[in-house]
């Protein structure tokens, strides 16, 4: 790749990974003064907290690679569906507990692994926002880890409404390790994660911690993609309405 | 749910150097769950070097009735207290 479209993939690939921790950043935001009690409640908004800053690092990134007066704000605000290129896994709405946790659980290892990787980035902006990912990561890990057990090996009731949540969303969980050309060409070049080396680990990872909570791994017989070609499930279109309507309806507006 | 959980106190060191301090109590299910909900309710914004939980019913605290009999009998005795010393300033945090 010449240096000008080398330096446009970066910018795209950074656009994607802003888009993954906006999206699941919202999405756990969602629980603010809904959790189930006050200390997971904390401890919710602090972990939406760690992925909007991880989307507001990706995103500045792009911005300054585009070099075209945009900010992290023309991102966040003001593309529609069609343009975000977030894995599906994150826009799936938050469900009950225990589907966001289980959510949470399935993204942290991939987020985890993913984040360590990208460490060694031959790009320096990604190399440290992925330095400084992974310590969240590696927290957040441990709670919805931590939830999985609670929950899978907890009542009759937390036991089966995770393991529903964990048959919802394991056709999602194949997007994670699928990568197009934009993401071969980056790891060809040392910039980018080839996310398909993550898949042995992760799998290896979930089926210990599905055995652990007393869950059965789903058949996986069935799998949906298309959130980075800009396919999209019905909600993220929700959930941009709510997300962008200020600037939408005040286009520009500051506070 | 919190009703069913254990309560917690919550101390925290501030600094190296410095005491742990109690900042406050939570509900947790068990001492490793009160551990990170001490990390997310009050280090939130870089207050400590080092958490302490301690379940609530495991403090054992003097009652207010006691008052007389503990701490009276102190009064009368100025030459135990440290208040005619001058302190040099770079002794910190007495």
């Amino acid at each position: 790749m010449s240096d000008s479209k080398l330096k446009e993939a970066t910018r795209q690939y950074a656009i994607r990974l802003g888009d993954d921790a906006l999206v699941l950043g919202h999405r756990l935001s969602e629980w603010c003064s809904n959790g189930p009690f006050l200390e997971e409640d904390l401890a919710l908004t602090n972990v939406a907290l760690d992925f909007i800053g991880r989307a507001r690092m990706f995103y500045s990134y792009a911005a300054e690679l585009a070099a075209d007066g945009s900010t992290e704000d023309t991102y966040a605000y003001t593309r529609d569906c069609r343009e975000f290129s977030n894995l599906l896994i994150h826009e799936l709405p938050r469900g009950d507990f225990a589907f966001s946790m289980a959510r949470q659980y399935l993204v942290d290892v991939y987020n985890l692994a993913y984040m360590e990787a990208l460490r060694t980035s031959a790009d320096g902006t990604l190399a440290a926002i992925a330095d400084k990912a992974v310590k969240e990561s590696r927290y957040h890990l441990r709670r919805s880890h931590d939830w999985m057990l609670r929950l899978g090996d907890g009542t009759d009731e937390s036991r089966q409404r995770l393991q529903r949540a964990v048959d919802e969303l394991w056709g999602y969980t194949p997007e994670l390790f699928a990568s197009d050309a934009l993401e071969q060409g980056l790891a060809d070049a040392g910039i980018g994660v080839d996310a398909a080396t993550l898949r042995a680990a992760w799998e290896q990872a979930v089926s210990a911690t599905l055995a652990e909570a007393t869950l059965q791994q789903p058949a996986g017989d069935w799998e949906v993609s298309g959130g980075r070609r800009g396919l999209h499930t019905e909600s993220l279109g929700h959930m941009l309405s709510e997300l962008q309507f200020m600037q939408r309806a005040y286009p520009g507006l500051q506070w | 749910m919190s009703d069913h959980m254990k309560l917690f106190e919550v101390f925290i060191r501030s600094r190296r150097g410095l005491d742990h301090k109690h900042v406050g109590s939570l509900h947790a299910e068990d001492a490793q769950q009160a551990l990170e909900y001490a990390r997310d309710v009050y280090t939130r914004r870089s207050e400590g070097v080092s958490i302490w939980v301690v379940n609530s019913s495991d403090i054992v605290a003097s009652q207010e009735g006691d008052c007389e009999s503990f701490y009276d009998p102190l009064d009368d005795k100025p030459y135990r207290h440290a208040t005619h010393y001058q302190l040099p300033e770079e002794v910190n945090n007495m």
